[in-house]
């Protein structure tokens, strides 16, 4: 007998819904449910980011959540950040500064960016950089990424 | 394009531009693939997924070194949802050399070497199927005794991890586990040391480290019983999988095709397979439905390619007026348990490469060890080749009170200079860099209690390779590339920018695609510094291709002679008043008749690219060391490197910077650490500590251009100097910080705080 | 595995005291989903708390008291807008645990039944004095949070029981609380050693404190000798050597990845003496 269990979400402002194994986590859930692979899965153990998404507005690793435990939620993945196909800020930031270079950690940076620009919009290098702490970047040493995110804090704050 | 007679320009930070000169080289535009890769769209290698598709889980080896008695799978091929199970004896014999080696490595077949290697493997219906059906098989060892450090493989009475496989040159009555030996050098040594005021000499030993890619190796394999089968796999070279996943198979090499997906990072740990075989092997067996495979991080941690620890014997001599007078080096390192993988022979020719030096001798060993099969990682064996030469170079410097920058400078190789590693130098940039690190604002900063700087110079050969591009008109006067080599840095957008440059027209108007194999000629990987050098030069080469045969078509469709053609901005040119009185017959124009004209345009080029040109850098910085807890903060970093030219600065600068924070992980926290039972004991990111965004500054760079003259535009590989001077450039920062001269990497805070008690305490 | 949604604790206990194999209770997850991913725990029985009512609230009782929830997140704790300043300490120590990410999900209550030696909310709680109630098949108790730890990765509860609300004593006059750790780079490692210390002074003089050491033990520390070396003095420098070599004696550690025993004593007395400092500066109302 299935032990699958049936879950109804909300991801991107979409209403969704899938069946998933009870072990298989949130990540699990969007990437091979529902065809999301935006999120990426670099570790499994909540160490590298590169999964992140929002969950009712808070940044959290989707490999440290169970698929069962979105019933309900609202979830906000990297497919969902540009709106209408405009691009956010920081998604142009990022091209414009070369904040990426084998792009496999971009989408969580820009998500946990994303989260971090709502609730402090005008961070100090060092915030940035502790905010981003749980986002592993192997290729860029990190300097472009932050001076992309401060760059685009500003013309958030200019536009506000 | 010829290459005109350029002073080498020094320019620093955001405003860098390469040259006036040129219309798109030096710029800095969005690179073609940004878009994708911001938005999640761009496909990696487990975001893909097909019909039917099985999912494979692998069973590893808990032990460092054993015999495999006997492995039951029956209760695996009797689980829910299991398709096909394969062990080590499934795979074709009769294999040799380095194929057999690749094949050892896909799964064990008799022993296992190391901790967490392949042994099993099952396809199922779903991945957790396939992760609680690996959990099954039965595996009955027998315990051998292991050996995990370098200097205690090469003992008399070490354990034997294979036989038959020392080379020629290994003296007589070394260990079996001593696979290779080499000698070589120039001058007088005797003499250069008896030259010397003063001669040190000191041993340095480094711990194995892993790229730390954060995408975990990943693929869709598919083989029918017809010997034909696809992969797609996130990979550094698609051809090299392609003929080693044949080889482990013992299938046809044209029968495979193998498509790339975009790379989450490689730095030469993507060059080569570790699982890829396996997920072909499950799929033939599975009566051809395709598997997917992906690692996990402690499978990649565990069981694909870090690099060589090491144990290295420096001696140097050197005059009271700074000249260096004679170097020797020996050079014992391990690359797993697999021969002709560790580093050793490149780590010599790079250990004096930055020094004019009268006399140089080189010894070196490859050693084997319980640990998994070594694959290049950056610049494979020139980090640590530098942390032993520059760290005792900085103390010889502090001995006798001289500046670390002149004593480069006084040493330093130059255009002419007979390398240490034999050939003779053209055009480099290592003084230019120097000059650019003295000139530099950060070496004005104010140094207060507990801070230190460190400087050293560091070095790649760079490399050419086979290159194969092919490149076509579009009706609409666009053009697209076909390249090979995957884009793991932005070589697109370099590509692109040559492209453009070459042929006159706007830079998007270019598109570039990274091919599968079957769709060109063989191309080495991304990896020896040579996307943006070989791709590119055959690039340019397929536009000058085209060039021609649009020229063709302009001189016919005005009835001229070939010769009174020339391409310029983008159009066909009357050559000269004599040629006649025609308009230019732009690309586009050219493109829309082509059909009727002669047919579709193309170029291509195919090449064993030469003209290499080698990078050289300075890097400066600066730390603070906490006394009480050995804890080191990087307060300034400075990367100063020769590009010959920078097609794309902020993708050259990307390259400084990610070498360097590759190097200062190394330096100070990143190791593998094994147990007495030989198994690793940090196969996460918990315990395998990569730098993280608070632990770093920002990472100024000087892009520095010396222009390689075997090259269109004057490109260097940039990749992979970076990765060279950090670990001595900290080890010296440490250094002038505390008194305390570190000579075992990492240089953690346990090793630090040990070596500044043992200093106060006399 | 079984996934349970209990909505309330009794029916909690009553799925944990029935089950047969391993049980597991899920706040944040941030250790039992690395647990299971990493095939360290394979629970038959997964029972989900967040769906019993109150489990998410942080309320301050008449008395100054707390009251936290059990699947409260670190990242909740910190944005409260009056938690944090009477108890800086234990909303930092739980503020450092992991990531950004992990502290979205991240519990006290999880962090301590994890049962790790080196959790960096516990020296804080315990120098806090937290109590925990724990709800089982016979009825409630209220534990100190230092008797819950027995061993690395074990506690004290029995079968059938989980912890129900955790309170944090209401702060009182002139007194404060800091916790510092010794982590090899700036984020993200587990504690080489960890050091909390709540204390309350009368003018200059500390009259009340609590010291307690992680990472250095097979559980937290709770070192009466640490406290008794400070408790009197102005915290001279007499007072901090005399402290330092409490700490240092008080510890027990192993060699491992993270550290050795010489390294781990050594940093012990350091981070004690860091910590008390700004536990005393916090008390006599400085802005630390």
């Amino acid at each position: 007998m299935s032990n699958k269990i049936h879950v109804s979400t909300k991801v991107n402002g979409d209403e969704v819904e899938f069946l998933c194994d009870p072990r298989e986590t949130l990540l699990d859930a969007l990437r091979d449910r529902l065809n999301l692979t935006g999120a990426k899965e670099g570790c499994g153990t909540g160490d590298c980011g590169a999964c992140s998404v929002t969950v009712d507005g808070r940044l959290v690793c989707s490999c440290l959540m169970l698929g069962a435990e979105a019933e309900g939620k609202e979830i906000a993945t990297i497919e969902g950040m540009a709106e209408g196909g405009e691009l956010h800020p920081l998604q142009r930031k990022f091209i414009e500064h070369a904040a990426l270079q084998c792009g496999v950690c971009t989408p969580g940076i820009l998500v946990a960016a994303k989260n971090l620009l709502e609730k402090n919009p005008d961070p100090t290098e060092e915030q940035v950089r502790y905010w981003l702490a749980g986002n592993l970047c192997r290729c860029t040493g990190y300097d472009k990424i932050i001076r992309a995110v401060m760059d685009a804090a500003e013309e958030m704050r200019g536009a506000a | 394009m010829a290459l005109d007679e350029v002073k080498p320009v020094v320019e620093t930070g955001e405003s860098y531009d390469s040259n006036k000169e040129f219309k798109y080289v030096g710029t800095r535009p969005n690179r073609p693939d940004g878009l994708d890769k911001v938005t999640g769209r761009a496909k990696y290698g487990a975001d893909h997924a097909v019909a039917n598709m099985l999912h494979a889980a692998v069973l590893r080896s808990p032990h460092a070194h054993a015999r495999i008695v006997k492995i039951d799978t029956s209760k695996a091929e009797a689980a829910e949802g299991v398709k096909a199970v394969v062990i080590g004896t499934d795979l074709p014999e009769g294999l040799t050399g380095g194929d057999l080696h690749l094949q050892e490595n896909t799964l064990a077949r008799d022993k296992v070497y190391y901790d967490g290697h392949a042994v099993a493997a099952v396809a199922a219906t779903s991945a957790l199927a396939a992760k609680d059906a690996v959990k099954l098989i039965e595996v009955e060892y027998e315990l051998l005794p292991h050996v995990i450090d370098v200097d205690e493989a090469m003992k008399p009475d070490a354990p034997v991890i294979r036989e038959g496989d020392q080379g020629p040159t290994v003296p007589e009555g070394m260990h079996p586990n001593v696979v290779n030996y080499m000698e070589f050098g120039h001058g007088d040594l005797e003499a250069g040391f008896a030259a010397a005021d003063l001669v040190l000499e000191n041993t340095f030993k480094t711990e194995a480290t892993h790229q730390g890619y954060i995408e975990p190796h990943a693929c869709v394999g598919q083989l029918g019983e017809d010997g034909k089968g696809e992969m797609w796999v996130c990979t550094q070279g698609q051809w090299f999988i392609r003929k080693m996943c044949a080889a482990v198979l013992g299938l046809e090499a044209s029968n495979l095709r193998v498509t790339p997906s975009e790379i989450g990072g490689g730095f030469g740990g993507k060059t080569t397979i570790f699982s890829e075989a396996i997920s072909l092997a499950l799929s033939r067996k599975a009566g051809g439905r395709p598997v997917k495979l992906v690692m996990t991080r402690s499978e990649v941690l565990r069981a694909t390619g870090p690099t060589a620890s090491t144990s290295m014997d420096v001696k140097i001599g050197m005059k009271k007026d700074g000249t260096i007078t004679a170097g020797s080096v020996e050079f014992r390192m391990q690359g797993g348990a697999w021969p002709d993988m560790a580093p050793t022979g490149m780590a010599l020719n790079c250990a004096f490469a930055s020094y004019d030096m009268p006399a140089v001798h080189h010894v070196g060993y490859d050693v084997l060890a319980n640990r998994p099969k070594a694959a290049a990682y950056r610049a494979p064996g020139s980090p640590m080749a530098a942390f032993a030469v520059e760290s005792l170079v900085d103390e010889m410097c502090r001995e006798l009170k001289l500046d670390p920058i002149e004593v480069r400078m006084k040493n330093g190789a130059k255009e002419g200079t007979k390398a240490s590693y034999g050939p003779t130098f053209k055009q480099i940039g290592l003084m230019q860099t120097l000059e650019a690190a003295k000139a530099h604002p950060n070496l004005q900063a104010e140094l207060g209690p507990n801070q230190g700087r460190g400087v050293a110079c560091g070095f790649w050969f760079n490399h050419g390779g086979e290159t194969s591009v092919t490149l076509a008109l579009g009706n609409d006067g666009t053009v697209t590339v076909s390249a090979g080599t995957p884009d793991i840095g932005g070589s697109r957008a370099s590509v692109a920018l040559m492209v453009a440059e070459t042929l006159g027209i706007p830079y998007d108007h270019v598109r570039v695609n990274i091919v599968e194999t079957g769709a060109l000629g063989f191309n080495e990987p991304s990896h020896g510094s040579r996307a943006t050098f070989a791709t590119g030069k055959a690039a340019v080469e397929s536009c000058n291709q085209a060039i021609k045969e649009m020229c063709r078509r302009a001189a016919k469709k005005w009835g001229i002679d070939e010769d009174a053609v020339e391409w310029k901005d983008g159009a066909a040119h009357p050559a000269g008043p004599n040629a006649g009185e025609f308009p230019p017959m732009t690309i586009k124009k050219i493109a829309q008749s082509m059909g009727r004209s002669g047919g579709p345009i193309s170029g291509h080029h195919e090449t064993t690219a030469g003209g290499v040109g080698e990078s050289f850098g300075t890097h400066v910085v600066d730390v603070e060391v906490d006394p009480e807890t050995g804890k080191t903060t990087i307060l300034r970093y400075l990367v100063v490197q020769d590009a010959g030219r920078a097609i794309h600065p902020s993708y050259v600068e990307g390259q400084y910077q990610g070498g360097a924070a590759q190097g200062i992980g190394w330096a100070l926290n990143e190791e593998y650490v094994y147990d007495d039972m030989g198994r690793l004991q940090n196969p996460v990111f918990l315990d395998y500590r990569v730098p993280v965004a608070s632990d770093l500054p920002m990472i100024d760079t000087v892009i520095v251009e010396v222009p390689n003259p075997g090259h269109p535009y004057g490109v260097r590989g940039v990749g992979e100097t970076g990765i060279t001077p950090p670990l001595p450039a900290i080890a010296n920062a440490i250094a002038d910080a505390t008194g305390c001269r570190m000579r075992h990497l990492p240089m953690t805070p346990v090793k630090v705080l040990k070596a500044i008690k043992e200093r106060v305490n006399g | 595995m079984k996934y349970h949604t209990p909505a309330s604790f009794a029916d909690a206990s009553a799925i944990a005291a029935e089950a047969h194999g391993v049980t597991r209770f899920l706040a944040g997850g941030t250790d039992v989903l690395v647990q299971m991913r990493s095939d360290i725990v394979t629970p038959e029985d997964l029972i989900d708390v967040k769906h019993i009512d109150g489990v998410k609230d942080i309320t301050q009782n008449a008395d100054g008291s707390w009251t936290i929830g059990i699947a409260v997140a670190g990242a909740e704790m910190t944005e409260h807008p009056t938690l944090g300043q009477e108890w800086p300490g234990l909303v930092e120590a739980m503020d450092l645990i992991g990531s950004t990410q992990v502290q979205g999900r991240a519990t006290l209550v999880g962090n301590l039944c994890n049962g790790s030696p080196a959790a960096d909310s516990v020296p804080a709680q315990i120098a806090a004095g937290v109590t925990v109630t724990v709800t089982g098949p016979n009825g409630t108790r209220d534990v100190a949070v230092e008797d819950i730890p027995s061993g690395p990765g074990r506690t004290t509860l029995q079968k059938g029981e989980l912890i129900s609300a955790l309170h944090v004593p209401a702060r009182g006059d002139n007194a404060g609380d800091a916790y510092l750790r010794f982590i090899p780079r700036t984020e993200m490692d587990i504690a080489v050693v960890g050091c909390g210390i709540s204390l309350r002074v009368d003018g200059d003089v500390i009259t009340e404190a609590r010291v307690s050491l992680g990472a250095v033990a097979p559980t937290v520390l709770l070192v009466a000798d640490a406290a008794k070396a400070i408790i009197g003095t102005t915290l001279d420098d007499a007072a901090l050597d005399s402290l330092a070599k409490a700490a240092e004696a008080a510890c027990s550690p192993i060699d491992d990845k993270r550290g050795t025993i010489e390294f781990r004593t050594e940093v012990a007395g350091v981070l004690a003496k860091r910590t008390a400092k700004i536990a005393y500066a916090r008390a006599k109302g400085e802005k630390v």
